[in-house]
């Protein structure tokens, strides 16, 4: 039964975590908006957390950089089994205006797996909700494979 | 054609230019290098003073260490890590040396702002 | 007593972006602080190699998003500089209007995230609430909520319209309102002050030295700024820097919230002064030669370096933010505070990573 409690809310309430890899704050910001007022994603019951092992949910906005790659390996290792990795903006996709700059390895995908894609320069606070939104089948998907 | 007024120095004499500027209230807002030709570098150092600035100009060759002025101005710290990391120019007496690592990790290619060739990294 | 090292990021709750400090402690008391950068770094200066100087707008203003309108006005104004293009009367209050408002939103941006470093989280909700109304102006006037992407070489791509700089002003009277509600919060709270006043302490001389800048500078009473140059159209409107004299994180917050308050009267008088006319001038040719400019972004001054060479690709761009500058002041300010105040201190010079490491 504790089983099946943590399943439903897991997808009624992802928890997630926000990671700025070389964004230039345009996304960053937006990701933050989300949170405030205007948007309040809280209403749903999505909660931004400090700690990688309490999230279910991974945001990353912005390039991949060399010395970065460790940090954001480092944190997709940290959160438990199922999680979700959203990409957010040009930048995280591909590495955006920045790619073919010395220090860049390109989007997050280079790196970890992603699941959901928002395109946007910077994305705008709706497109990252819908991203979470979309990427709940998702988790509710790695969920049931978990669960056979 | 816009051109900078500015006052050349040489190696020698950076430390005690900057020392008397200083002295005399002029504020450092930052450094510039600048890849001239594959034989050399520029060092710009900005100065401010109540809206005014001046800038010295430091012309130099490739390979050649030249003094460092952060035992002057701690402010220098992070300028010289930088053009350091950039462009490899070796700073003599620099303390607090991130060595070339203060933004890039050891996979990059040293000296990535080099246009002519890649300097020397020590 | 042992010496600890403690490592304050990269990943860290109060900070949006990943920096790293070495904090070396004894006790509770932090003795030495050691940055370490490089999570953000791009190398965006080199791109100019093969970004022409039109497109090397839209790189610059990616350096930073919170005030990217600034980023692109100081390039273009050095490129306008270097090319002898003069700039229309219309287009310099435009490019004042928009770079206020980024002001005004990268200003209550920080006062809600320095409130929630200093666990007052409603505080924060309330800033970043009015914030958003400068959002939907960005939004309705320029076409997009952060990155606005107004100028050009030679002036700015979108005018406004009567309508709408009635709508901006109206919109202002409300943010002006709902600002002034929180001064007693962010000014006269009890709790508040006993969390800033004396906290990060930055004197003058230091300050001066150090090579600090914008509201760091101010806020230990150096009454320097850049739009006191009279750049774009401030030769046309009255204007004074705000300091405050303590150098403390309660002189610094009180300096970027009057700042807020004064942006949101310059952009009235900017609307009220500005003439009818084109928008930009058309022009020919390739920047050649070198030349430093200098603005104010809401975080400090900005200089940029640039270096042309007839061709339509830059030389060289030398881009220096100001939380570059303002690192070497926190690493002087944290010795000698307690570990519990780090978050608030590192917050107090506004810290911009992307800024810093372009
Ligand atoms: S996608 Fe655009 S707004 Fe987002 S981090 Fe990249 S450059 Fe900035």
């Amino acid at each position: 039964m504790l089983k099946n409690m943590i399943q439903t809310s897991r997808l009624k309430s992802p928890w997630i975590i926000h990671f700025d890899c070389g964004s230039c704050n345009g996304c960053d910001i937006e990701v933050l908006a989300c949170l405030t007022p205007l948007y309040d994603v809280e209403r749903f019951g999505v909660v931004n957390v400090g700690n990688p092992k309490h999230a279910d949910v991974l945001l990353v906005t912005g390039t991949v950089n060399h010395r970065n790659k460790h940090v954001l390996k480092n944190i997709y290792d940290q959160m438990p089994n199922p999680k979700l990795v959203i990409a957010i903006g040009a930048c995280g996709l591909s590495g955006g205006v920045f790619r073919e700059a010395p220090n860049v390895v390109g989007g997050v995908d280079k790196v970890i797996p992603v699941d959901v894609y928002v395109p946007g320069c910077p994305a705008k606070p709706e497109a990252i909700i819908d991203a979470v939104v979309a990427g709940l089948g998702k988790l509710a998907e790695l969920q049931k494979q978990a669960a056979i | 054609m816009k051109t900078l007024d500015t006052i050349t120095v040489t190696p020698e004499t950076v430390v005690g230019e900057v020392a008397k500027l200083v002295t005399s209230g002029w504020r450092m807002i930052t450094m510039s290098c600048v890849d001239l030709s594959p034989e050399q570098f520029e060092v710009l150092y900005h100065f401010d003073k109540e809206l005014a600035e001046t800038h010295l100009r430091l012309t130099f060759p490739k390979g050649m260490a030249i003094p460092s002025v952060t035992p002057t101005l701690f402010m220098a710290v992070l300028v010289e890590n930088e053009i350091k990391d950039h462009f490899g120019v070796c700073f003599d007496g620099l303390p607090l040396d991130f060595d070339g690592k203060l933004y890039l990790e050891e996979e990059v290619k040293a000296t990535p702002f080099c246009k002519y060739s890649t300097g020397t990294k020590q | 007593m042992a010496r600890t090292i403690i490592p304050f990021g990269p990943q860290h709750p109060v900070l949006p972006e990943p920096i790293h400090l070495k904090l070396v402690v004894e006790d509770e008391i932090v003795k030495e602080a050691l940055p370490q950068l490089g999570y953000v770094h791009r190398g965006l200066e080199k791109l100019t190699e093969i970004r022409d100087f039109n497109q090397m707008i839209q790189i610059v203003e990616r350096v930073c998003g919170i005030c990217s309108k600034i980023h692109a006005m100081c390039f273009c104004q050095g490129v306008e500089e270097m090319m002898g293009i003069e700039v229309p009367e219309r287009a310099k209050f435009l490019r004042v209007i928009w770079s206020e408002l980024h002001r005004i939103h990268s200003h209550l941006l920080w006062l809600g995230l320095y409130a929630d470093a200093f666990g007052f989280e409603s505080v924060f909700m309330q800033f970043w609430r009015i914030r958003e109304k400068i959002m939907d102006i960005n939004e309705a006037t320029a076409g997009n909520r952060v990155i606005v992407s107004v100028n050009v070489v030679g002036g700015t791509r979108a005018d406004l319209s009567p309508e709408q700089c009635n709508w901006i002003l109206q919109e202002l009277d409300w943010v002006e309102k709902e600002t002034k509600r929180l001064q007693a919060v962010m000014l006269d709270d009890y709790t508040v002050k006993k969390r800033t006043v004396g906290v990060g302490v930055l004197t003058r001389e230091q300050a001066y030295a150090l090579g600090a800048a914008g509201p760091t500078l101010r806020g230990s009473g150096v009454a320097q700024d850049m739009r006191q140059f009279k750049y774009a159209a401030f030769d046309k409107i009255d204007f004074a820097p705000v300091t405050a004299p303590d150098g403390d994180c309660y002189s610094r917050g009180k300096v970027r919230f009057l700042e807020t308050l004064q942006s949101v009267d310059l952009v009235r008088q900017a609307i009220s002064r500005m003439p009818q006319g084109e928008i930009a001038t058309k022009f020919k040719g390739n920047p050649e030669g070198e030349l430093v400019t200098r603005v104010e972004q809401p975080r400090g001054e900005l200089l940029y370096y640039l270096k042309g060479n007839g061709t339509k690709f830059l030389e060289r761009v030398r881009i220096r933010t100001p939380t570059f500058a303002n690192i070497p002041p926190l690493l002087a300010m944290l010795p000698g505070c307690e570990l519990a105040d780090v978050p608030v201190i590192a917050l107090s010079i506004d810290p911009c990573i992307s800024c810093t490491e372009r």
